[in-house]
């Protein structure tokens, strides 16, 4: 299990999501987790070993260490891609109940005119519509939500997203007030800075897709309105239409019958 | 060998319910997936990191030894092996069935991977175990290591270490919030497997008073049909039951009715 099968489970909501989203699905996959497994595993790869703290008693630069990282910058963009990643299955388990639904209907013999086959109910794109479009929607919903938590988690563990090159640490059972130093302070704030902007990225183009798909519903509301306004003149058109070729017929009738045999 | 051959080797979807398709992607995204790319390299250099306040040689490797029978990374991973693989029992089985069914070569089952019958049983079971799998991992896990927190300190004392030493674990804090990220996601599947399985208990318990239910109103029903019969005599009755009952019929209408409300009674 690993990144590549998230991909597997993501990349098959590709099919169903909009432009947008596909957007998003690669800018997550190419500029965040191929980042994370390329280059900043490799630059936080020995972040403890190199993290050294002026004094020789035991015990002191585990306690700092523990102290100004509860949590490796590697392990909670880890877990903030998994997070943000996995509302798209709500809408993967949607469209796969839908298309459940759809095969038993169909071979109850029901939509036997919508589709060919068993495998064009597969191979058919899914429309958001319906509970799909609100389905779609919260999923876009949670994930900036959750990407927004963890980048503020990210500012509220590290003070900041800079790295300092060096600590104070005065913990128990550091003996006075140490000067610890963090190793390649420098690269990892740049790896930090970089991965906090692909965050806004994606935070963006979840906003914009959630703009979009607002916008479409309401597009297609007012669409729905205007025909529904027009379509009653155009009815009464037609019926006035038909009055008047049954008048017509039943006259030309009646002259038909006048005429001597 | 890695964890995908696990995946492959259940592969369990396809004769899942749907509660069992999210609890497979609660086991395989929030468990196995984190696992891999996050928990196990918290863990890494834990023995190398481990630091007693003391040069005497062999304390440190006793008192790891001591605190860590079993490090918590391993036992993860154990608990992974062995909830994932009741699901095996329900893949053996539609395989059996589907062995079956060619060996006789006609059509034994509606379906090989349809729950019913000696599947229903056994999907029961492996649900079963993989609960009380979850639960026991759990419980020992708090067992071994008094709770699911790690301290940043321990007091050892064993021999050879000279006298108390403060022994400092590496990285405490990120090892207790994984602790805890995987004790969540085990209570979650624990409670979606009690939801599956009072599903699966519920659906059975309303098909079988659904079918004793539609029995008793067909019986019934025959019954109204054999004494409408009776009753009716010479008019619809076949001549069997003319010449027997017609006379009866006639001579006691209310008995009918009497017997016909007992039989439904009874019925």
């Amino acid at each position: 299990m690993d990144w590549g099968t998230l991909h597997t489970f993501i990349g098959g909501v590709n099919k169903h999501s909009t432009s947008i989203g596909k957007v998003w699905i690669t800018v997550i996959f190419i500029f965040r987790v191929m980042i994370l497994v390329v280059a900043a595993q490799e630059v936080w790869g020995d972040e403890q070993e190199d993290f050294v703290c002026n004094t020789l008693q035991p015990g002191c630069k585990n306690v700092c260490y523990d102290h100004f990282f509860p949590v490796s910058h590697i392990r909670l963009w880890a877990l903030q891609l998994i997070f943000v990643s996995t509302p798209a299955l709500l809408v993967a388990m949607h469209v796969a109940y839908y298309r459940h639904e759809a095969a038993r209907k169909f071979r109850r013999g029901e939509k036997r005119n919508e589709f060919k086959d068993l495998e064009d109910i597969k191979k058919q794109k899914v429309r958001i519509e319906g509970s799909l479009w609100w389905t779609y929607t919260s999923s876009i919903f949670f994930r900036i939500i959750f990407e927004a938590s963890f980048m503020y988690v990210f500012y509220f563990l590290y003070n900041g997203y800079h790295l300092p090159w060096v600590l104070k640490c005065g913990i128990d059972p550091c003996p006075n007030l140490v000067d610890c130093f963090i190793s390649r302070p420098t690269e990892k704030t740049v790896f930090t800075i970089f991965m906090i902007s692909a965050s806004v990225i994606c935070m963006l183009l979840n906003v914009a897709e959630l703009c979009y798909l607002l916008l479409k519903v309401c597009f297609r509301r007012s669409k729905r309105m205007q025909t529904q306004r027009n379509h009653p003149n155009h009815a009464l058109k037609e019926s006035k239409q038909n009055e008047m070729n049954e008048l017509i017929s039943d006259s030309g009738q009646n002259a038909i019958t006048g005429f001597p045999s | 060998m890695s964890w995908m051959f696990l995946r492959d080797l259940t592969g369990v979807n396809k004769y899942s319910t749907g509660i069992g398709q999210i609890w497979l992607a609660v086991v395989f995204i929030f468990r196995l997936l984190v696992y891999m790319v996050a928990a196990e390299h918290v863990w890494k250099d834990e023995q190398k990191e481990f630091e007693c306040n003391v040069k005497q040689p062999g304390c440190e490797n006793v008192c790891f030894d001591h605190f860590f029978p079993i490090s918590q990374i391993r036992l993860w991973a154990l608990q992974l092996i062995m909830v994932s693989t009741p699901s095996l029992l329900v893949f053996l089985h539609v395989a059996y069935r589907e062995g079956r069914e060619q060996r006789h070569r006609k059509k034994l089952y509606v379906s090989p991977g349809m729950t019913d019958g000696g599947l229903w049983y056994t999907y029961l079971i492996s649900l079963v175990v993989k609960t009380g799998f979850e639960i026991g991992f759990l419980a020992l896990f708090y067992k071994l290591y008094d709770g699911f927190s790690v301290p940043y300190l321990m007091k050892c004392d064993l021999k050879p270490c000279p006298n108390t030493v403060d022994c400092f674990i590496s990285k405490p804090t990120e090892k207790t919030i994984f602790i805890l990220f995987l004790v969540i996601t085990s209570c979650l599947c624990i409670v979606l497997n009690f939801i599956e399985l009072s599903f699966l208990v519920l659906k059975c318990l309303i098909k079988c008073c659904l079918q004793k239910y539609s029995q008793r109103l067909k019986s019934s029903a025959q019954e109204c049909h054999n004494l409408r019969y009776v009753e009716c005599g010479e008019i619809g009755a076949p001549p069997l039951l003319q010449n027997r009952h017609s006379d009866l019929a006639i001579s006691s209408p209310q008995r009918g009715e009497t017997k016909l409300l007992f039989d439904t009674q009874e019925g």
